[in-house]
């Protein structure tokens, strides 16, 4: 399919390796997230299993050079199936000192390190704490450890665009594509994706074919750089990995997430409505589903997080699948509207792409510690249904789910996705539509009431899920009142009737029990009993799915297991924790699954716990769980 | 038409639900239910295709004694579900009772993108300038210095004026009116009924219990010729028990005149409701130094409603790209085939 890297003779020799983690970074206006989006869709393209992790900061422009203005583009690409963007760094690309400096920890020893060498200069050394004349590139010591190349980015840049007659502002926003055209000699991958994406982008978005040819001639020079310098000594190759028949494309979380609600809203036959606040990381999902108006999708940028999910209810009451999307801070503010609509017993999906916080937090980074919220964080008794996905591509199953349970429980139902997955991206073998189970939607148009004549009974509920009609506004002789205020089971009407508050209340927590009716029994992955069963839910799924297969490797019983329903749990959970002598719960909280998982059945499960904003290493996993096995 | 033939006629009394109205004996918002039940009798909407939403509040009540769909919902938020309802379905007629507090306090924030946004709903705001259902506190439209519960030797809060607040945000439909006066409370709700865009009346409201008599000026017989002044559009602005007083205006100011010696209905402010600066000083004129202002205070048609925009952008990307094919959507961009 290529033509652009066969053309030339390769003068080194070829490794072969299972997979490569390749890192990029530099300053957040370096252009390192496109660098790293196009890395990691060529290699799809070429047949790799690929896992990603964009690691940005919430300044958008930070002042330049300085460690806190780092944006880094992690992603592994393999020739086997894998789970996690990995571990360890092979290969680091630094375009300045800060990059380097604040990224160089994460590379293996004997690791490539490819930087812009002319960044590398006193006031850049100094800008990011590198004192008293030191230089890390002629640290001997630094040599040593890694394979260190030299490459003077900008001023190469510059001359192979100096015949263009373009400004060099302009040109040297270009280094970024130079070090991929580098990048992408080294590990052997065709450039046609990037040139076609380049092409498409600058000349047909945004109008200037001059700097698309311009960024083409940058990727190509870099690419010839390394094909003619030789500062390389062989370079890699990753063989296509044997995935799944099907139609692939890369998806990130946040996409799935979007294209999910749709389908969902299709399946169900209903309109979709998407209400939200702009709040990191969650606003992709109001860009994603604001571009799609012809899908029949109504998007509402609404005044606050509040307004949100109250315009969301609102739109539930008349009809639509009603979405609201956020994060923690977004969530604390929803809460009084969560027990709205849990009182009002109407269908509601509630987006939570969980941040590190409390508070503001670290908006880029990841946390999985919204779990207790959303199950217990509301004031009173106030439940509701809750789903975690546990990777990119699995949002948008996950998502379906939930709008799913939402409409079959007319509850609300909050879907849990973290920055992790979000963000990440994976290749996703595209479904067929038909391969998507419908979902049943059936509006009440006739009086309910036996007795003829008798007013409407909007809380007669469905005996086998306890739900109750969904009737909408505009429907002739249905007109009835909902709201907060407790009311008759049955009739609607407004009760202070003291036993009633105690049947509603606990109709409320059965119906939404009873969703586990619904539900697919929790599968294990590894022996179905054993030593031990790492069990966890949401972004953990490939770091733990790894670390799982590493033991069983290594001779150890010990089995996986993800949780997609964290409230109603799959009826056969405790059946599963029961068949392993230890459950260990690794989470990037500080123990809330394993809170709830003690509570309900008794188990001494322990912890793996972590909360640095960061996902597990695989290797981190590995090294505890024997920990806790040797005990 | 047989359309118009099909229409149903309905009495007041058929928007009256089976619920047991359960405010206090007295209270204002009896009058305000009953002259709303009136006004929608005399309106062609079908019955189904109401909904009154409202917040937190005794006012707020106001939705379970009309039996239309309603919803009842959490404190100040009320706009909100308005608009998603108006969104879901824009062929609804969407109307939001609340209280002073709800709407100017709690959920002042919600209640000015509401005029902003100019969605087609009709806010009716029951001013009684206290707390009712929390048992008396001082509330945003509470004149300063009043003497409650929660500020016993007198707040220190400067009243909000909900007409201006209104006007400053864009609403294209201003009015005031009165509890006690049934009448122009229906022409009122007919005319914002009417309006395409987001509707303010705002309702002096008296609470009979924790705040009666505020509105005692605006409101009795004997007082209310002196102290109020009816706006007519197209017409001089005169008050007074004889009709021998008017607003006159003098350089950028309203003044009060007397009529006769000189002075003419013709010298009056002829009231133009499509005229936002007169609007804006007739919003401001207050006991007792003027006359206050009831009736259309401020009427602007020409404002598109913001759901009537959202449902024609959707409208305009279905024309232009077409109705969206899913298949196309979830194989978007870059994709490749495995065929092992």
């Amino acid at each position: 399919m290529s033509t652009d890297t066969q053309a030339t003779s390769r003068h080194v020799p070829t490794q072969q390796r299972p997979s490569v983690v390749i890192r990029f970074c530099g300053d957040s206006g370096d252009g390192m997230q496109l660098t790293g989006g196009q890395f990691t869709n060529t290699s799809a393209l070429f047949g790799n299993d690929v896992a990603t992790f964009p690691d940005f900061p919430a300044e958008i422009r930070a002042p330049r050079g300085t460690t806190f203005g780092v944006s880094g583009f992690q992603l592994q690409f393999a020739s086997t199936e894998i789970f996690t963007p990995g571990d360890s760094v092979h290969a680091l690309v630094a375009m300045n000192p800060a990059g380097l400096k604040t990224n160089i920890a994460d590379v293996e020893p004997g690791g490539i390190v490819i930087v812009n060498e002319d960044e590398f200069d006193k006031v850049n050394l100094k800008k990011c704490g590198y004192t008293d004349g030191y230089n890390p590139l002629d640290d001997d010591e630094f040599n040593r450890r890694y394979r260190l190349y030299r490459v003077p980015m900008s001023r190469l840049t510059r001359e192979s665009l100096a015949s263009t007659g373009i400004g060099v502002k302009d040109v040297d926003r270009c280094r970024n594509m130079y070090a991929l055209g580098l990048v992408y000699w080294l590990f052997e991958r065709p450039l046609d994706a990037t040139v076609n994406y380049l092409t498409d982008y600058f000349t047909k978005e945004k109008g200037k074919p001059e700097i698309a040819d311009l960024n083409v001639r940058a990727l190509r020079a870099g690419f010839n750089f390394g094909e003619t310098a030789e500062i390389c000594t062989e370079t890699y190759q990753v063989a296509p990995a044997k995935l799944r028949k099907g139609r692939y494309r890369r998806i990130s979380g946040n996409e799935a997430t979007a294209l999910g609600l749709v389908v969902a809203a299709k399946k169900a036959g209903k309109r979709l409505i998407y209400s939200g606040y702009p709040i990191t990381p969650a606003s992709e999902l109001l860009h994603h589903l604001s571009r799609l108006k012809q899908y029949g999708v109504r998007t509402f940028q609404a005044e606050d997080e509040i307004a949100a999910i109250c315009a969301a209810i609102g739109a539930s009451f008349a009809g639509d699948l009603s979405v609201t999307g956020t994060s923690g801070p977004g969530m604390a503010l929803k809460s009084e509207a969560m027990n709205l609509a849990v009182m009002l017993e109407l269908p509601l999906v509630i987006v939570d792409v969980q941040r590190a916080g409390p508070s503001t937090g670290m908006p880029t980074k990841t946390e999985q510690a919204d779990l207790l919220h959303a199950v217990l964080g509301r004031p009173s008794e106030s439940s509701v249904i809750v789903l975690a996905a546990q990777s990119p591509a699995d949002c948008f199953d996950t998502v379906i789910e939930a709008c799913r349970l939402a409409v079959r429980c007319m509850c609300p139902v909050i879907f849990l996705s973290d920055g992790y997955i979000a963000n990440g991206a994976e290749p996703w073998s595209v479904p067929g539509l038909d391969s998507i189970a419908p979902i049943p939607v059936q509006h009440m148009t006739e009086n309910n009431n036996p007795v003829e004549g008798g007013p409407v009974l909007p809380y007669k509920r469905d005996p086998a899920t306890l739900a109750r009609p969904w009737i909408i506004p505009g429907t002739p002789g249905l007109e009835h009142r909902v709201g907060g205020i407790e009311k008759q089971d049955v009739t609607g009407n407004i009760s202070y009737d003291p036993d009633n508050h105690d049947h509603m209340t606990r109709t409320r927590w059965l119906k939404v029990q009873k969703a586990a009716d619904a539900i697919p029994p929790l599968k294990v992955r590894g022996p179905e009993s054993g030593d031990v069963l790492l069990l966890g839910w949401g972004g953990t799924y490939g770091a733990i799915t790894t670390a799982g297969d590493e033991l069983r490797k290594a001779g150890h019983s010990v089995a996986t297991a993800h949780l997609r329903h964290l409230c109603p749990f799959p009826k056969n959970l405790g059946e599963v924790l029961h068949n392993y002598r230890s459950v260990i719960i690794p989470e990037i909280n500080l123990g809330q699954l394993r809170l709830l998982i003690r509570a309900q059945f008794l188990i001494d499960a322990i912890g793996i716990n972590q909360v640095s904003g960061r996902m597990f290493r695989v290797e981190d996993l590995v090294k505890k769980t024997l920990e806790i096995m040797k005990q | 038409m047989s359309a118009v033939t099909s229409l149903p006629t309905y009495a007041p009394k058929d928007f009256a639900s089976d619920q047991e109205v359960r405010w206090c004996p007295g209270c204002g918002d009896y009058a305000i239910l009953k002259a709303v039940q009136k006004a929608l009798s005399g309106l062609r909407t079908k019955k189904e295709d109401y909904v009154f939403v409202s917040g937190i509040g005794c006012a707020a009540r106001f939705p379970y004694y009309m039996n239309t769909y309603g919803l009842h919902s959490i404190h100040g938020r009320a706009p909100a579900f308005a608009t998603g309802i108006k969104l879901a379905n824009p062929s609804l007629d969407v109307w939001l009772v609340s209280g002073d507090g709800d709407l100017l306090s709690i959920g002042g924030n919600h209640t000015m993108h509401l005029f902003r946004r100019n969605v087609d709903i009709n806010v009716i705001l029951l001013n009684n300038r206290i707390y009712g259902l929390t048992k008396g506190q001082y509330s945003p439209t509470s004149e300063f210095g009043k003497k409650t519960k929660s500020t016993p030797i007198g707040s220190l809060d400067y009243p909000i004026n909900p007409l201006m607040l209104a006007l400053g945000c864009g609403c294209t439909f201003v009015a005031r009116t009165i509890d006690i006066d049934l009448k122009h409370q229906e022409q009122m709700m007919l005319r914002a009924a009417t309006h395409r865009g987001t509707t303010l009346t705002e309702v002096y409201q008296d609470c009979n219990i924790f705040n009666h008599q505020s509105w005692f000026y605006a409101s009795q017989k004997d007082s209310r010729p002196d102290n109020t002044v009816m706006l007519e559009h197209g017409k001089p602005l005169i008050f007074g028990k004889a009709g021998d007083k008017g607003i006159r205006l003098n350089g950028t100011h309203l003044e009060v005149v007397a009529l006769g010696n000189g002075v003419k209905p013709d010298d009056l402010l002829i009231h133009d409701e499509t005229n936002l600066a007169i609007a804006f000083a007739l919003a401001q004129m207050n006991h007792p130094e003027f006359p206050e202002a009831l009736g259309v205070l401020y009427c602007d048609p020409s404002k598109r409603p913001y759901d009537e925009l959202v449902k024609e952008q959707i409208d305009q990307a279905i024309a232009k790209r077409g109705e969206g094919d899913l298949v196309a959507l979830l194989n978007e961009g870059d994709t490749w085939t495995v065929d092992n």
